[in-house]
């Protein structure tokens, strides 16, 4: 058709995808990300970077004074009782605490930018032939060299561009004119090309994306720079990332936390004073050096109960959730979108696509008049060789399965009747003057009694049974003879019941939204197990569905593509726009699906769910370590004063000085050690919520008290190895 | 042995349920009833109004209070038969402050330094109005919680709690007291021929009236100094039992009331069972160490030595500046000390006989766990590991709790609870149906904070300053001890003291009874009232937060508040936070002191 535009040669698609695939299934600790991480965690240790951490801030701030108190022993070895040795090796652990905390941040900041990296390829500079005329369907027919040399940088929002086979989409946009097949695996992933045409709700098409077939004519909806991958990139990146409001509320209780170990070590120190007091008067003494009185190991129990796990990790966590969504290939515009997913109660979901298996398919032919099941079959074959439609096809092929199946090709003179809105039915005309015509229950009978014929018995009862179950019948006739009806069903996704009942565990409501008739809605509503179902669904009726639920506190999530449905996807809570949607369900929605699978929703929720779980689980776990240090650190603290307290010692530590630097030891090294489960997340399981809450109590809560036990006693082992120590 | 202490419980657990019902039904109706209440309903108050009110109402409290103290001197002579004269100021200002805040710490002896003047208009009257302006807090909450349109009307809950709840109950156990020989007269002191012909003169007065509602209200502020332990305040072994059941019994009930207010008799049962539980474990842990086990001091051994068998050594330096290592004297070996005691019986300093052993830790730990303060024990006696009970009873401060506040403190326990479990099922924080977020979060971190700062910043000061080792009567671990209770009581509202500190001045015109007496009474005054407001204030704010939310569906994915599993969150937030808070002040005090040696003495 079109002469082919000269296009210069430029990094291949293949090579985006390359690196996207391998950004994709780099493991946590690709030595690349670890280099890039470790840089930036010594970086962050500038003040005014780590003050947006308030717990770590507290942990920076104590640690110049342990490092100041530190050099004056150096210099005067009485200003504390402790051994220089200890005190240097404090500071070190001290500072490692810092390093390991900005390193999970920037770890998973690393991660983040791998992915944009990988992302941003698709926007590397891209010529672009802009069209200036107004006739967008002209432009499908124009030469090549009337159109104007641009390139995806300058392109801005309304311009028209024509792209042609093997060319790159140079910006987000919408087609106007023309059908092409797109290969969007440099975004999705998935390297089966998709058809993208002018109107409907298949228009949409993403910058870097490339054009396999046919020439498009494209508006341009979002200027270079500021398209949906633009967006995200800032927002993988980091860059325009805001603390979610769940996280503004946890930041509040570790501050909390934070300030009242703070209290209690601070106000130890007159306290131990007080002991070394009057042990100095017992022992007639002038006075009793003990380390409670030492402001570095004072730092060091500060340090080791307010809750540096959890604060390490929290900024972590909020980006591995983003990054995770990323990775199912969901762009969401905001951390909070995710967040909020968790808290979903309804779901929205699509019939086609999502609960059945795309379109219906024939199962049954039933014959009406005195004919066998196979000849309507054959009759309804006739009637559908040439018929393209999915359910057409469905037809022949149920009919070619059918025992003792004849020929059903048509001779070359037969003439089809297209199926139209208008007469709801298709059909064939074959030259020997058989008229089959196939179709909706209603149209059918129309169309016989105005041919003279008339309804056959029992016929109504049999349409009903069958829209009774969920099907669909069509009736089919031969001339003014109704001969039987085709049983169309739509075929439920395999699983799909037992993944509602995952979901109903979860406390989600499951609702199907589907344009079927209310008794065929409710038939397949009951075999996919969902909740509810909104029949005859218009937009109006979603979007009245939404805020019915939203009235009643319920938290609602959909998914859709279509203009229409914009107001919906904006009045949800969590609104999913299919990447293959148009332009304004995109903007509606606060997340897009790149695969533009329904089944997503799903996906999203879950992530939103393991997102908030981790942060409460690592809290947990931080909180709960406590325990054991303190079992550490207080007999040592008043070991040079009441050295009867050793018998609160459980573990029964090597010494004083090894029993604190086991407690900062454990407590920095478990940082890293739990980077794995920040990033990846805390595993979901879809029971109910009191299985949920016991589990995790279980391995967060009972483990936080008892792993530190175990580790500080380990730590302490080794130390004791160290003949210094 | 444990007869006393179950007893005590399952009357209070069978009265406790009628009783809150019974307040849910009078004290939670919308509007006035009548014409009399119509007088001073001023109509539904949202949030700050009724802080304001409530505010505004403690303040002209405080003066009357502080007034009618001020002119003791001056009062009429059938209100002051005895002539009691000015008490100083800092004692006025403490003891305003005390009675003010429900604490009812005393600095002074009630039969020494009041008039019945005194007695009635600065100190009963605050403990017939301070519980109910607590349970009026508790009823502002309870309606924010549940999402009402405005907070109810202060004057009406304050006037409701008085007449329909605190005055007919004390009048009955007054009444039961009077049975039991507590006097009740306007009288002066009673004058007695003693067997050896000397002179008595017999302190008496309206003991009953006072000390019903000190019960009954959380109040704990004795008529006599000695408190419940003074023959006319507790003259026998059922007004024991009616006085310690009086302790509990309101506090308990304001429970089955929530239950009954929100509509989930669950929700409340849970936190019930959590209550009764923690009195239960204190009751036995202090009758176990008072009664079970001897005085490991006065026991005599073993000696307290280190692991390797030798005497501990400390690391010293003497006066000029040489370091060196000390070996505890031998003093320090508990063999030398032992006494020719015998503890069969238990740890009988400090008490009293008429009431049988286990009756003072029993009562240590319900005057504790409520913020109540009365004793009928000297707490100051109690043996080292025994003292722990009545001391984590007021660290925690939320098993049972003050009159209406102590459900107001657990809400910020159940708050950090619901908000930890809540993120560990995947969802944001709900309590009650409403999301918990970053505003309601700030306000209950402001009333978690204020309870271990305003222990242990002012222990800290007074160490630091040294003022508290001259107070002590005992240095030492015994004597730091003291200190800190002294504190802990002020800060949890309690009142209860552990005795054996200096900390009052007495009459103003003679010299102070105690050195630092007005450095104990300015702080624990600025402590008292700091403990009472903020923690009341702050929870009203959030209530009314959380009112102003939609209300979230329940589904298979909430968090249930009324399980078990719950309970055991609950149960683990509040024992790991008190713990972490007060875990090493326990360990320099009554765990030093129960390990340790016993030579501390002056």
């Amino acid at each position: 058709m079109s002469a082919t535009l000269n296009t210069p040669p430029r990094p291949s698609v293949d090579e985006d995808k390359l690196a996207r695939r391998q950004s994709r299934w780099q493991g946590l600790f690709a030595p690349e990300l670890l280099k890039t991480a470790a840089r930036r965690a010594v970086v962050m240790l500038r003040p005014d970077v780590q003050w947006k951490n308030p717990v770590m801030f507290v942990v920076e701030v104590g640690t110049a004074l342990a490092i100041l108190f530190t050099a004056a022993k150096a210099i005067d070895p009485t200003v504390s009782a402790a051994p220089l040795g200890y005190l240097v090796a404090l500071d070190v652990w001290l500072v490692l605490t810092l390093l390991f905390a900005n390193f999970a941040e920037a770890l998973a900041e690393a991660r983040g930018k791998a992915q944009a990296d990988a992302l941003r390829k698709t926007r590397q500079d891209t010529p672009a032939f802009v069209y200036d005329g107004n006739d967008p369907a002209a432009a499908l027919r124009a030469d090549p060299a009337t159109f104007g040399r641009s390139t995806s940088t300058l392109l801005r929002e309304g311009d028209v561009v024509v792209v042609d086979a093997g060319q790159v989409i140079p910006a987000d946009g919408e087609i106007v004119a023309g059908v092409a097949s797109v290969d969007e695996s440099a975004i999705t992933g998935e390297s089966a090309p998709v058809v993208r045409e002018a109107g409907g709700d298949r228009s949409g098409v993403t910058g870097g994306t490339r054009v396999l077939s046919d020439r498009i004519v494209v508006k341009v909806t979002a200027a270079a720079g500021r398209s949906f991958l633009d967006r995200m990139i800032a927002l993988v990146e980091g860059a325009a990332r805001q603390r979610t409001p769940n996280e503004v509320a946890l930041s509040i209780v570790l501050s909390t936390f934070t300030l009242i170990f703070l209290i209690v070590t601070v106000t130890l120190w007159p306290m131990a004073r007080y002991a070394e007091g009057y042990m100095a008067g017992f022992v007639g003494a002038a006075e009793v050096e003990s380390l409670g009185t030492d402001v570095p190991t004072l730092v060091a129990l500060l340090v080791c109960l307010i809750p540096t796990t959890i604060g390490a990790l929290l900024a972590a966590i909020g980006i591995a959730g983003m990054d995770r969504a990323l990775r199912a290939n969901i762009i969401a515009k905001s951390g909070k979108a995710v967040e909020v997913a968790g808290d979903v109660d309804t779901l929205l979901l699509d019939k086609t696509g999502t609960i059945t298996l795309g379109n219906r398919q024939a199962t049954r032919f039933i014959p009406l008049a005195d004919v066998s099941a196979a000849d309507v079959g054959h009759l309804a074959a006739l009637a559908s060789a040439s018929d393209q439609t999915p359910e057409g096809k469905s037809i022949v092929e149920l009919y070619r399965r059918t025992p003792g199946a004849g020929a059903w090709n048509t001779p070359p003179e037969a003439r089809f009747v297209a199926f139209t809105a208008q007469t709801r039915m298709s059909g064939v005309d074959l030259p020997d003057g058989r008229v089959i015509r196939k179709g909706a229950a209603d149209a059918v009978v129309k169309y016989v009694q105005s041919q003279g014929g008339t309804s056959p018995l029992l016929m109504d009862e049999q349409v009903n049974a069958v829209a009774g179950q969920g099907s669909t019948p069509l009736l089919v006739a031969e001339g003014d003879r109704i001969v039987g009806l085709v049983v169309l069903e739509d075929v439920l996704k395999p699983g799909i019941r037992e993944r509602f009942e995952r979901l109903r565990k979860m406390g989600i409501r499951t609702v199907m939204v589907t344009g079927d008739n209310p008794l065929t809605a409710k038939a397949i509503a009951e075999q996919a197990g969902v909740d509810d179902y909104i029949a005859e669904a218009t937009p109006e009726a979603k979007l009245a569905y939404i805020r019915k639920e939203q009235q009643g506190g319920r938290l609602v999530a959909m998914m859709g593509d279509g203009t229409n449905d914009a107001p919906a996807l904006a009045q949800a809570d969590v609104g999913v726009s299919m990447n293959s949607g148009t332009q304004a369900a995109k903007e509606a929605g606060n997340m897009v699906d790149l695969d533009s699978d329904p089944t997503k929703l799903i996906e999203v929720v879950e992530v939103g769910k393991q997102l908030l779980m981790t942060r409460g689980a690592l809290t947990t776990f931080s909180i709960a370590n406590d325990v054991a240090k303190y079992f550490a650190i207080v007999p040592a603290l008043f070991a040079g004063t009441l050295p009867w307290l050793k018998r609160l010692d459980v573990l029964n530590l090597a010494s004083p000085t090894s029993a604190i630097l086991s407690a900062v030891i454990f407590n920095a090294v478990v940082i890293p050690l739990l980077i794995p489960i920040a990033l990846k997340g805390v595993t979901y399981r879809p029971v109910g919520a009191d299985a949920l809450l016991r589990r995790n109590l279980l391995v967060w809560g009972l483990g936080g008290v008892v792993v530190p036990f175990a580790g500080i006693k380990l730590i302490d082992l080794a130390l004791s190895l160290i003949p210094a120590v | 042995m444990w007869f006393l202490p179950l007893l005590i419980v399952a009357l209070v657990i069978g009265a406790s349920i009628p009783l809150g019902l019974y307040m849910a039904r009078v004290l939670d109706r919308d509007g006035p009833r009548y014409r009399f209440e119509r007088l001073f309903d001023t109509g539904g108050q949202p949030w700050k109004r009724y802080c304001v009110a409530m505010l505004s109402f403690n303040a002209a409290t405080f003066l009357v209070g502080f007034a009618v103290l001020a002119t003791q001197p001056w009062h009429p002579a059938f209100l002051n038969p005895d002539g009691k004269g000015m008490l100083s100021p800092s004692t006025i200002f403490n003891t305003a402050c005390s009675f003010l805040s429900n604490t009812n710490l005393q600095h002074y002896s009630g039969e020494v330094h009041l008039s019945y003047g005194s007695q009635l208009f600065a100190i009963m009257y605050k403990q017939f109005v301070t519980p109910v302006i607590g349970l009026a807090a508790l009823l502002a909450v309870i309606r924010g919680l549940r999402g009402d349109a405005h907070l109810g009307n202060f004057f009406l809950d304050l006037w409701r709690g008085t007449v329909y709840l605190v005055l007919p109950l004390s009048f009955a156990v007054a009444v039961l007291l009077i049975a039991g020989g507590t006097p009740m007269t306007m009288e002066g002191n009673a004058t007695a021929t003693t067997l050896e012909g000397g002179t008595q003169s017999i302190a008496r007065g309206p003991t009953a009236a006072v000390v019903a509602i000190k019960q009954l209200g959380t109040n704990g502020g004795g008529y006599f100094g000695p408190n419940s332990a003074h023959p006319f305040e507790n003259p026998t072994a059922w007004t024991n039992v009616v006085e310690n059941w009086s302790i509990l019994v309101i506090p308990a009930a304001c429970l089955v009331m929530f239950g009954r207010m929100i509509r989930n008799m669950r929700h409340a049962a849970v936190i019930y069972a959590i209550c009764l539980l923690l009195l239960g474990t204190f009751i036995g842990w202090g009758i176990y160490y008072d009664t079970m086990r001897p005085n490991p001091g006065l026991a005599g051994g073993p000696a307290v030595l280190a692991p390797d068998g030798k005497p501990y050594a400390l690391a010293t330096r003497s006066a000029d500046g040489t370091a060196g290592f000390t070996e505890l004297p031998t003093s320090a070996s508990r063999e030398v000390v032992a006494l020719p005691i015998d503890q069969d019986t238990g740890n009988l300093e400090g008490k009293e006989l008429r009431y049988g052993p286990s009756a003072g830790p029993t009562w240590a730990a319900s005057t504790t766990c409520t913020s109540n303060g009365s004793v009928n024990c000297m707490h100051d006696s109690l043996n080292p590991l025994a003292g722990l009970t009545p001391l984590s009873g007021m660290w925690l401060n939320v098993v049972f709790g003050g009159v209406g506040v102590g459900l107001i403190n657990m809400l910020i326990y159940l708050i950090v609870a619901v908000f930890l479990a809540g993120l560990m099922v995947g969802r944001t924080p709900e309590y009650l149906g409403k999301k918990v977020e970053a505003r309601e979060m700030k306000l209950a971190a402001l009333a978690l904070l204020a309870h271990p700062l305003l222990i242990l910043a002012p222990t800290g000061l007074f160490a630091a300053a040294g003022w508290l080792d001259p107070s002590t009567n005992n240095p030492g671990p015994h004597g730091f001890s003291e200190g800190l209770y002294e504190f802990t009581s002020s800060a949890a509202n309690n009142g209860s003291g552990f005795e054996g500190l200096g900390d009052s001045y007495g009459f103003n015109d003679r010299p102070p009874l105690a050195p630092y007496g007005a450095h104990w009474d300015i702080a624990c005054g600025l402590v008292m009232l700091l403990a009472r407001f903020i923690p009341i204030v702050a929870p009203i704010a959030f209530a009314a937060s959380l009112a102003a939310k939609r209300p979230t569906p329940f589904t298979a994915g909430t968090l249930r508040t009324d399980t078990v599993t719950f309970g055991i969150v609950l149960l683990g937030t509040i024992l790991l936070l008190g713990a972490l808070m007060f875990l090493p002040v326990a360990a320099l005090g009554p765990v030093a002191e129960h390990l340790g040696p016993i030579p501390f003495g002056r």
